[in-house]
């Protein structure tokens, strides 16, 4: 049974925001009208298709693609020769620092392949099967080297190195060799070493995680046309348009005027489209042919080719009072970075003791590159990998002090004014508020039988705003056109909907939102960092006070009165004379004045261009019910309940689905998801059937229960969602396993081939003893 | 005069200080002062790295406003997924 509840806190009194309304891209997902990546078609297209190394690590010695271009239907092939190079150096792009040498490198392999599916030459041809038949006439000349995967492995003295140009970042001394280490990191509060002088329990544990992949279905999809004037369309499935125009207008040196890109409806991104591959080979190879180039992945490139997130080696050590105060907290986090650096060990680092007002911490991270592809963001990056770690020991320490998990959390929670580890003090936050309805809810106290097992874990993540642009538009009829620049990915059209009719006081039927292309708004940063709720609601609503503040001008002129006469009510849309005012009461409803637009002075546009401020980290407490099967392994999930401060939930069922969402994710993580290499550093899996991730009838309905702490930053209190729900479940899941057979797992996944083999180690060592 | 908390590689680059006491009104006028201050640490200051003015993180924010006895944190900037 769903057990959804809200826990409302908020002071204002809302008409639209809170409700449930139908989404306004539902229709057309569901009759299969919504166009994504794949689904755009132009006259003359071409088909592209991309040459992958078949090696983990080779030099390129020489490419020779003339028997290619000689093939009939081939029209264009682009190497590394075809993308200028770029120097080292980081830029920010929106929010990201952006290393343009290691992207250059990661779209197209220059001196080196450095994993086995790093593109190396890229064909457009008039159908797929001549593209293909010319990716096979490419004669690729390369010098096999030697490869490294595992990150302790990378780390060590002597092993291969991917780049030598590479001296670790942050490490003192500096060192005098390159090796793999991009970048040392270390966030530390207080004394350690008094801090655990003082501890009566202390627990230290090695942890391993495997690298997983984000898994959107949709697979990455553009269509690029370049004309003979230099001008270019690009549609492109992506979690930002403008990022992707920033990417490739370098790549390609093209001025960002010339580049329109449109972002299609998107089938899954959770950070993985926040970066380019296909898109700046189609435009090359649009502009090198004269034609538009189609490019889709499938299923395997996107395995071979695209971002995961990184594979992991970490040590955390925790030691607390009898009473259960934590005294001091340690990490050691190795984060893979895959080819070039990059890894999210830095939020990761940030993100691990989050939850918690510690007075002595140090976590200290170190970002490091193996022949595998690039990371790239998956929700909340570097959170879920940190705090499964830390959120073990800290359960396995409650238990060494015999204290319940919730109650050893809520002595330790970090509350409003807790002192961050990596340094601010917190504003209002939710950590307390989501442990106590852990406690109260029913599923906490729920019986438990043999093999089954009851874990508990929580999560942080900070959530941002940035750079965002919204208009909305007053049609003759006195609907709403509203244009938002951050993709919907979780329902942000419904949300953002929902936020302009409450600000204007109409129906939200009467707002009809849409994704405007990079021609259309000004930049907007990505949706990523669970921000589009948060800054692009923030635009709309200046927006929407942009409109009303033009309303009110013109209701003065039609009545001959000052503007400080008019007031705007909110509550019913329309015009008012404010009392007091000169003659009789006044009053002009939204679609009056939109129809007299333009005997007043033309149309009405709200506009907004914010650099959004004041986002409001998100903490949430996941509690999950275990059963696992002694004979096979296998872990069955029971019952999952996912509790998570929203800030205001602006639209519940949304809030709802990104809970739901993030807590299956997390499933696969601790389950069943990971990537295998072969001795060549070849991928074993790279498909859905080999990937395992869940699907529905591996788990139950994810109960949710909203609880809301508003942002004070956000006009209607919002924080933002889709990224926290990942954070708890792995932790949650390994404490839960524990639970149920004793047996502490710190290593992902708990695949049932491992928890087999854990329980006959456990079986025998029993028996020996 | 802000007080401005430095942490790891940070603090490396700025001769091993933790904590700066600058003048300054807004986060500009605080990067240039601390810049010129640690010349080191210039180079790093303008990207990669967010400002916590008393608690509230600001990215890329050149005039939020810096009150003479704010605490202030860099903090390496956050993307997410």
């Amino acid at each position: 049974m769903n057990d959804i509840t809200t826990t409302g806190l908020s002071e204002r009194e809302f008409k639209v925001v809170g409700t449930r309304p139908p989404r306004p891209d539902g229709v057309d997902k569901v009759t299969g009208r919504a166009r994504f990546g794949a689904d755009l078609f132009l006259p003359n297209m071409l088909v592209g298709k991309v040459l992958r190394s078949p090696h983990a690590h080779a030099r390129i010695k020489s490419i020779d693609a003339a028997k290619a271009l000689a093939l009939p239907g081939v029209k264009a092939v682009v190497t590394s020769a075809d993308f200028g190079d770029l120097p080292s150096e980081f830029i920010p792009a929106g929010e990201m620092m952006v290393n343009y040498r290691d992207m250059t490198r990661n779209i197209m392999a220059r001196e080196k392949a450095l994993y086995a599916g790093h593109t190396v030459a890229a064909v457009a041809a008039t159908t797929e099967a001549i593209a293909a038949q010319a990716l096979a006439l490419i004669k690729v000349d390369y010098e096999v080297l030697p490869h490294v995967i595992d990150v302790e492995a990378a780390m060590a003295p002597g092993a291969p190195l991917l780049h030598d140009t590479m001296f670790t970042i942050g490490a003192d001394p500096k060192p005098a060799q390159p090796s793999n280490v991009a970048k040392r990191v270390e966030f530390a509060l207080g004394d350690i070493a008094a801090g655990f002088a003082k501890a009566d329990v202390v627990v230290e544990r090695e942890f391993n995680t495997a690298p997983v992949h984000q898994g959107y279905i949709e697979p990455h999809a553009c269509l690029a046309s370049v004309s003979e004037d230099g001008q270019a369309d690009l549609w492109c499935t992506t979690q930002g348009q403008f990022i992707v125009r920033s990417f490739c207008a370098k790549l390609l040196g093209m001025e960002h005027a010339r580049l329109r890109v449109t972002a299609s409806e998107i089938g899954g991104g959770f950070g993985g489209k926040t970066v380019v591959y296909l898109e700046p080979l189609a435009l090359a190879l649009s502009r090198k042919s004269g034609q538009p180039v189609k490019m889709t992945m499938t299923r395997e490139e996107v395995f071979r080719a695209t971002g995961p997130t990184s594979g992991s080696k970490m040590w955390v050590k925790i030691g607390a009072t009898r009473d259960g105060r934590i005294t001091a907290a340690d990490a050691l986090l190795k984060f893979q970075a895959g080819a070039f650096q990059g890894s999210p060990v830095q939020p990761g680092a940030m993100c691990a003791f989050a939850p918690y007002d510690l007075d002595n911490v140090r976590v200290i991270g170190f970002d490091v590159v193996s022949n595998r592809p690039k990371v790239a963001a998956y929700r909340a990056p570097g959170g879920p990998i940190a705090e499964f770690a830390v959120e073990s020991v800290v359960d396995e320490v409650a238990k060494q002090l015999k204290i319940d998990p919730i109650e050893f959390r809520l002595k330790n929670a970090a509350r409003e004014g807790t002192k961050a580890a990596y340094g601010p003090k917190f504003g209002p936050i939710g950590m307390v508020q989501t442990l106590e309805a852990a406690r109260a809810h029913a599923h906490y106290r729920a019986p438990l039988k043999a093999n089954q097992g009851r874990g508990v874990a929580s999560g942080f993540w900070f959530n941002i705003g940035g750079e965002t642009c919204a208009n909305l538009l007053l049609g003759e009829d006195g609907s709403v056109s509203l244009v938002a620049g951050t993709p919907d990915i979780g329902g942000s059209r419904a949300s953002l909907a929902m936020m302009a009719a409450e600000a204007l006081g109409i129906a939200y039927d009467k707002v009809r939102p849409t994704i405007g292309d990079t021609g259309s708004l000004g930049f907007t940063f990505l949706t990523g960092g669970s921000r589009a709720t948060f800054s692009s609601g923030m635009a709309v609503i200046e927006a929407a006070r942009d409109m009303i503040r033009q309303l009110r001008e013109r209701a003065a002129k039609i009545w001959e009165i000052p503007l400080e006469q008019v007031i705007w009510d909110d509550g019913s849309g329309c015009a008012r004379s404010a009392s007091g005012s000169a003659g009789e009461p006044k009053k002009m409803s939204l679609a009056e004045l939109a129809a007299a637009a333009g005997k007043t002075g033309g149309p009405i546009i709200g506009n907004a261009a914010i650099n959004a401020q004041g986002a409001g980290p998100s903490l949430a407490t996941h509690v999950v019910d275990v059963e696992v099967d002694r004979e096979t392994g296998s872990v069955k999930i029971l019952r999952y309940t996912a509790i998570q401060d929203a800030g205001k939930a602006v639209h519940p069922s949304y809030v709802e689905g990104q809970m739901q969402g993030g807590a299956v994710q997390g499933i696969g993580w601790a389950l069943n998801e990971e990537y295998l290499y072969d001795a060549q550093g070849q991928l074993e899996n790279p498909g859905f059937l080999d990937y395992r991730i869940p699907v529905a009838s591996d788990v139950p309905m994810i109960d949710t229960v909203i609880v809301e702490v508003p942002n004070p930053r956000h006009p209607y209190g919002v924080r933002g969602v889709g990224e926290t729900p990942i954070v708890p479940p792995m932790a949650a899941i390994a404490n839960a396993v524990e639970n149920a057979l004793g047996i502490r797992f710190t290593r992902l996944p708990m695949s049932p081939p491992r928890v087999l083999e854990a329980i006959d180690s456990a079986g025998a060592v029993a028996k020996a003893a | 005069m802000a007080r401005v908390f430095l942490s790891g590689t940070l603090r490396q680059l700025a001769g091993g200080a933790s904590q700066i006491d600058i003048e300054a009104r807004d986060v500009r006028q605080l990067l240039r002062a601390l810049g010129e201050r640690c010349p080191e640490l210039a180079p790093h200051l303008e990207s990669g790295y967010a400002i916590a003015i008393d608690g509230e993180i600001f990215q890329d924010a050149w005039f939020a406003p810096i009150r003479p006895d704010s605490e202030v944190h860099l903090v390496p900037a956050i993307r997410g997924g």
